[in-house]
């Protein structure tokens, strides 16, 4: 891999951001009276997309806003320009991903048809939106306890919808973070561009048709997996399985993800989360055990994503995930992103990085990869609690499998399974090795531990809730 | 807040904002929660299964209400905190450790205190007796709490969960 290309300028980047930077400032004070320096920030926005068809909306609406005089509609567009202009930056990093990786490039994206998806409830939408836009006005300095608790009732009636999962598992993880950081006044710092992307995100959720996950397309063949991804926040869960395809009539290769996903009370954590998704997906034990699974006519998206079902997948031969990485990964092509995910948080390129000095970063005591003379940040704060991959793991290793990840101005590395050299052999440590179960002796206390909570809860649950 | 160059932190789209609770044993507080500027949580009782009491103490005041989800008063939390109260506060502690609850109940307690230390502070303050009408609205919040196990899974993918990425290796 070309490490220098990931520390290399990016031409307009610096710009782009700057673009969107000073609208999340105007979020910060909130859209109820803009001060000047508000203001600048939401023309700048404007002016940066004046280019684009969006154009005259977001000029109109930046003027509005800047005026005081901004309603819902003036906000989607605004967020509209946001995800767009953030949306270029995700182009650009990817187009530097696809250069350092030398890997097949990226289709070009079918145009996902507006308002075709699923119908969905349009009043909850609107309440969510209405909730937004007070929340635009009051800004982050300006929340308190009842504004952010008008979330939870609109949160309550979306997530059984599953049409709705996403916005109401968005609205949730993000209504929470805001509730523990109530009241804005007294907030010492504020995660700007977090809260500006969640803001922004939901914002796009509300307008009917902009979700619209089908699956367009069925997959027969092997999937050898990568690692597992895993995702949380205090009342969902998803882990994400990233793998590679080979279609079983001969066709190219392709990188893949299998994802599971599950609401979930706050004190299920660790092992119990691994406990909430195993039995929905089988490929979970197939990553424990080093397995590939065959797949019999698996839906998946146009984005790549393999919406699984236990009855479509079986058993494979037994697969190593680096053996994967060295033989089929490098030919492995990408599915196209999603118009509407096209951001750089959501850039998770699996890399095999092998030849490189460690090193401990400066201040944090965080882990470095020195490849080639480039330095590349290596983010163990991703690695699952309930799992045998431990920083010190990352530090004395000699390969390391990963997810490439852009965050806060800098790539860095998301760490899948390590190779260390014990013995005179590479032993593999996978992050997700506990996902399908463990023997490890740790492992199986933690999830007796996180077995015993989850049947106090539900002997609650059948106690109170059917009462 | 100002013009000045925003922090790494600032510029995250994945930074840390909550940390995850911590796993604890729920058999005898089930629920506990920091909300409304309030500890508050439900305590089984130690002699009927069936029965919980709903128990909290307010930010600040220390103002501390205990009582059956039915709102019968708890016959212990006549003048100081009774023990459903004092057990809400050591499993608040192993949920969101000491300095978090401290900092939110606004308890001035020296950097290496534990839960008992940080009740003996504020029952050292002679806490009167706070309002047991938010009882309902916590039982109700632990409800929805419970709720969530019922709702099922999906595989149909969630985007949106790339903004939360798991910190568990971070927790100590």
């Amino acid at each position: 891999m070309r490490t220098d290309l990931l520390v290399d300028v990016v031409d307009g980047l610096d710009e782009a951001l700057a673009a969107v930077d000073g609208f999340d400032a105007a979020l910060v004070g909130g859209l109820l009276r803009p001060q000047p320096g508000q203001a600048g920030g939401l023309t700048g926005l404007a002016d940066a997309v004046a280019g684009t068809p969006l154009a005259s909306r977001v000029a109109e609406a930046a003027e509005k806003t800047a005026a005081g005089a901004g309603d819902e509609g003036h906000f989607v567009a605004l967020a509209a320009a946001r995800t767009a202009l953030l949306g270029s930056v995700h182009d650009a990093l990817v187009a530097r991903v696809e250069e350092a990786t030398g890997r097949p490039a990226t289709g070009d994206t079918d145009a996902v048809p507006a308002g075709a998806g699923a119908e969905q409830a349009t009043n909850l939408l609107v309440a969510a939106r209405s909730w937004l836009s007070d929340l635009a006005r009051a800004g982050w300095q300006g929340i308190d306890h009842e504004l952010v608790g008008g979330a939870a009732p609109v949160v309550s009636a979306m997530l059984p919808d599953p049409a709705l999962r996403r916005l109401a598992t968005l609205l949730d993880g993000f209504a929470a973070e805001l509730a523990a950081s109530c009241p804005g006044a007294t907030l010492e710092r504020v995660p700007v561009r977090r809260w500006a992307d969640l803001w922004s995100r939901a914002v796009l959720l509300t307008v009917p048709g902009a979700v619209s996950a089908r699956a367009a397309d069925e997959a027969t063949g092997r999937l050898l997996p990568l690692g597992v991804d895993l995702q949380e926040h205090a009342t969902a869960v998803q882990a994400q399985v990233h793998a590679v395809f080979e279609p079983a009539d001969g066709g190219a290769a392709r990188l893949v993800r299998a994802s599971v996903s599950a609401p979930k009370p706050d004190t299920v954590v660790g092992a119990g989360l691994w406990q909430l998704l195993r039995p929905h997906m089988s490929l979970l034990a197939a990553v424990s055990e080093g397995r590939s699974m065959e797949l019999d006519a698996m839906p998946l998206t146009g984005e790549g994503d393999l919406i699984w079902d236990d009855a479509r997948a079986r058993a494979g031969e037994p697969a190593d995930a680096f053996a994967t990485a060295r033989v089929a990964l490098p030919a492995a092509a990408a599915f196209a992103v999603a118009p509407l995910d096209r951001h750089p948080a959501r850039i998770a390129v699996p890399v095999l990085l092998e030849g490189y000095g460690v090193e401990e970063a400066e201040g944090d005591g965080g882990v470095v990869f020195d490849v080639a003379g480039c330095r590349m940040a290596v983010d163990t704060g991703r690695v699952p609690a309930a799992g045998p991959l431990t920083p010190e793991a990352v530090a004395s290793s000699s390969a390391c499998l990963g997810l490439l990840r852009w965050d806060a101005g800098a790539f860095l590395l998301q760490p899948l399974a390590v190779e260390r050299t014990v013995r005179k052999k590479a032993v593999a440590v996978h992050a997700g090795a506990w996902a399908g179960g463990t023997a490890d002796k740790a492992g199986v206390r933690a999830e007796k531990a996180a077995t015993d909570a989850v049947k106090v809860l539900r002997e609650r649950a059948g106690k109170l809730l059917r009462k | 807040m100002g013009d000045g160059a925003l922090s790494d932190w600032e510029k995250s789209s994945t930074a840390r904002v909550v940390p995850s609770a911590r796993p604890r044993k729920l058999a005898k507080v089930p629920f506990v929660e920091l909300a409304d500027g309030r500890l508050q949580g439900v305590v089984s009782s130690g002699s009927d299964i069936g029965r919980v009491y709903v128990s909290s103490i307010a930010a600040g005041s220390y103002a501390y209400a205990c009582s059956t989800n039915n709102n019968r008063p708890c016959g212990g939390a006549r003048g100081s905190f009774c023990n459903h109260i004092r057990a809400l506060v050591s499993e608040a502690v192993l949920q969101y450790g000491t300095e978090r609850v401290a900092r939110y109940l606004k308890v001035d307690a020296e950097g290496t205190a534990d839960a008992h230390v940080l009740t003996s502070a504020m029952t050292a303050t002679g806490p009167g007796a706070g309002d047991a009408s938010a009882a309902a609205q916590v039982f109700s919040r632990f409800l929805r709490h419970l709720a969530y196990l019922e709702l099922p899974a999906s595989t149909a993918p969630l985007p949106e969960m790339q903004w939360f990425p798991t910190a568990g290796a971070v927790a100590a």
